[in-house]
């Protein structure tokens, strides 16, 4: 049967017929939709985990317990669950582990661009990199085989251009297998010193063997052609090097490491020059550096960035084919959402000029215009600990001018132990916590303060104000985010509270679904131009509403956008906005 | 062997470009070619740009078009026309544009300008086909089916026979739609072309 998938759903397709039994994932674009795919198929138990460490030693361990388990992140999501990562090439798997790293080359929706096919170096695990939907399918399945084969994790590399493009897959059916046989064996779980020491040398054996397979696999073929020009290349940069030397050798790579040296030889031998097509890192042409040959590679083809055919092109014959210039077309930067619970709370911190520690998360786009609020952003969790490490460096006036914003999902995933960190050292640093009850960057997954599990089943929710009262902060304060009187109020107790003090603002995404209905029964507001005193003032205008614009020196809000949330009305001091229903009314 | 096609499908966030491009690929691969498409989701939210890139021929293998090769641009906005044109290859490139422009923030906060002539620009390079897209929807009586009207006039274009475009239509939007979607498509196909 063909289907058209993108890379995430041939990889839930892939993952559910090798029968594939548990799989965990935290939410990150490009990742994202590979368990919520993965979660439409009943016979596997799908979860969202608290974070990419959590969801990656929950399948580790099941994949110690027998089963065949799937782990599924963004790039930087590897980063936090590296830990884990490195020893479990040493204690290998019982089950299948197969581990996606899905890579975002550009930074279409990511903090850094880094290049995860170092890790698998870096672990000493096998790489698979597909370069289709239909290869994303088939090495999910290859994966697992290889995996228990061999007796270790093995890492999918998907990039965003394999995992939100779409292509037809040729899908089959799910081969049921039992989960297996779990035998106690401690020196092969059980990482003390004596034990990781053989654990080690049985890794670098494993690696030769692997070795020998990637020299034979399928998946790592000639493809024979032209002999003057041979191109090495993996992943979606195959794609590209296809459409431009349609007639050239290549060396495809579908499992780029550990590398084939002799196929690698042999390819070589049949071509004049060569050039190594990849996106981001030399990977794969250090490797053939080592080997002593001489490539054309990253001194032609950019190092930072997506690659796409045109890129590839100019790089390697010095061409292009586009004819028409481009034109100028207008900006459409990402913006906060009409009625977003975000606006009001950095509305009031741009005015009071606080320095704001930002995390990842839509609120991270109040660091553009007009809000221009957020001072740094790193990685999740950040906000908390570096608000306690900028405070310690500036002191305890710098503590009522400082704050951490941080998302309830982000929170959850790294930022508890940050606040744990400034209770514990006595710092006096305030966090806010943005609870918008869901995950909305990613596109609305419930997380543990959501009470609600992957499948849409009821669980336990966690409860900020008691976690935060656990953890031993003793000023905290739950605050409409919506209610602008009660913001500055309670900013302004937060800041000066001598100790750390936790502020929850509590409103949901306007995005989730009951919350849209509500705010469909809102009259829209509307502007009265005669009061509206225009470019003088436009106070409403900083909010960043989108729905708010500006008309003949005027302010407009436009009823497609509007929302119906009074926010805009709390900003405007001469009384120039109405709800809709009032104002025809002449009230 | 039939001929293959570049298709860039353009908009912003929330006008449903990705239905769009949806349809015409899943009508590509019931006709029978090879097919890839390709978007980015995440942090473009809803008043971002938003382009498909879909692409369909005996084999494909980027998924994303390269400058210079792109046989149709479907834009759901005038700017967004515009703002893929140098991907359109030189001679015989078709632009099928909604007449509708979308002022995004920057434009009023008197930060950037929204282009002018966008029609004449567009001219000097490509054949151009206008519609009114919205106006004939509500005619129709929904303005939600002003893509699919626009999806039936690029249907003209391509080598894919009128009931697979109906089928796939019927299979994909939501089941209480159907009618007027189909009836939107044949809406848009019928519209003659002056070029």
């Amino acid at each position: 049967m063909k289907l058209l998938l993108s890379g995430n759903e041939a990889i839930a397709r892939g993952a559910w017929e090798a029968s594939c039994h548990v799989a965990a994932a935290y939410p990150g674009t490009p990742s994202t939709e590979i368990l919520e795919n993965i979660a439409f198929y009943k016979e596997i138990k799908a979860e969202w985990a608290p974070n990419e460490k959590v969801a990656f030693e929950a399948m580790l361990g099941a994949a110690i317990g027998g089963a065949r388990a799937l782990v599924a992140m963004k790039h930087v999501g590897l980063n936090v669950a590296a830990d884990p990562l490195m020893t479990s090439a040493y204690v290998g798997v019982n089950g299948g582990l197969v581990i996606i790293s899905a890579d975002d080359p550009g930074m279409h929706s990511s903090q850094n661009e880094q290049d995860n096919r170092v890790f698998a170096k870096f672990a000493k695990i096998p790489l698979f990199e597909p370069s289709d939907s239909q290869e994303a399918y088939e090495f999910v399945k290859l994966a697992f085989e290889i995996s228990e084969k061999y007796d270790t994790p093995v890492i999918v590399r998907s990039t965003t251009r394999i995992s939100h493009a779409k292509g037809i897959v040729d899908v089959g059916e799910r081969v049921e297998l039992p989960v297996k046989e779990y035998v106690k064996d401690p020196q092969k779980y059980t990482m003390i010193p004596a034990f990781a020491r053989k654990r080690h040398e049985i890794l670098e054996k494993r690696l030769v063997e692997l070795k020998k397979l990637s020299n034979s696999i399928e998946i790592n073929r000639i493809e024979p052609g032209d002999t003057k020009i041979g191109i090495v290349t993996s992943g979606i940069s195959y794609q590209y090097a296809r459409e431009v030397f349609p007639d050239a050798t290549v060396l495809k790579l579908g499992m780029p490491f550990p590398f084939p040296d002799e196929l690698f030889k042999k390819f070589a031998s049949t071509v004049d020059t060569i050039y190594v097509v990849e996106e981001l890192e030399p990977f794969l042409e250090d490797h053939v550096r080592i080997l002593g040959y001489s490539v054309i590679g990253k001194d032609k083809i950019p190092i930072t960035g997506e690659l796409n055919p045109q890129i590839v092109r100019k790089a390697l014959k010095g061409e292009s084919l586009e004819k028409i210039p481009p034109q100028k077309a207008v900006k459409r930067p990402p913006a906060l959402c009409p009625g977003c619970p975000h606006l009001g709370i950095f509305f009031e911190l741009k005015k009071k000029r606080i320095n704001v520690m930002g995390d990842i998360g839509c609120y991270t786009l109040a660091v553009l215009p007009p809000l221009e609020s957020i001072d740094t952003t790193v990685d999740m969790g950040f906000s908390v600990s570096s608000v306690h490490g900028f405070n310690l460096a500036r002191g305890e006036k710098s503590a009522k001018k400082s704050v951490a914003v941080i998302g309830d999902s982000t929170f959850i995933h790294s930022g508890i132990t940050g606040l744990i960190d400034i209770v514990y050292n006595k710092g006096f640093s305030t966090v806010i916590i943005l609870d918008n009850h869901t995950t909305a960057m990613t596109g609305h997954q419930p997380h543990p303060a959501t009470g609600r599990t992957i499948k849409g089943e009821p669980t336990k929710k966690i409860d900020f104000v008691e976690l935060a009262r656990a953890i031993g902060v003793e000023d905290i304060h739950v605050v409409d985010p919506h209610d602008l009187k009660a913001v500055r109020k309670t900013l302004k107790s937060a800041l000066n509270y001598p100790g750390p003090s936790v502020i929850i603002t509590d409103r949901p995404c306007v995005l989730l679904p009951d919350e849209w209905k509500k705010l469909q029964k809102n009259p829209k507001k509307v502007v009265d131009p005669e009061m509206c005193q225009g470019d003088k003032c436009g106070n409403c205008f900083r909010l960043g509403c989108p729905a708010i614009v500006w008309k003949d020196g005027k302010a407009f809000i436009d009823p497609l956008l509007c929302v119906g949330c009074d926010l805009c009305i709390q900003t405007c001091p001469f009384d120039a906005i109405h709800p809709e229903d009032e104002y025809e009314k002449g009230i | 062997m039939k001929k293959g096609y570049n298709v860039i499908v353009s908009g912003v966030g929330g006008q449903g470009i990705i239905l769009a491009s949806e349809l015409l690929a899943l009508a590509a691969m019931e006709a029978g070619y090879d097919v890839k498409k390709s978007e980015v989701h995440g942090m473009s939210q809803r008043g971002g740009d938003v382009v498909s890139h879909v692409r369909f021929s005996q084999k494909v293998y980027s998924p994303l078009i390269e400058q210079g090769t792109c046989d149709l641009i479907l834009a759901f906005e005038k700017a967004e026309a515009l703002r893929y044109l140098h991907y359109l290859k030189p001679e015989n490139g078709v632009v099928i544009m909604n007449d509708l422009e979308i002022i995004p923030l920057p434009v009023t906060a008197g930060q950037d300008t929204y282009p002018q002539n966008i029609e004449e620009t567009i001219k000097k390079y490509a054949n151009l086909v206008v519609v009114d897209a919205i106006g004939k929807a509500n005619e129709l009586g929904n303005s939600r089916v002003a893509n699919t009207i626009m999806l039936g006039v690029a249907s003209k274009f391509f080598d894919i026979p009128e009931d697979i475009w109906i089928k796939v239509i019927t299979n994909r939007v939501p089941k209480k739609t159907v009618e007027i979607n189909k009836k939107a498509f044949e809406l848009g196909r019928k519209i003659e072309l002056d070029f």
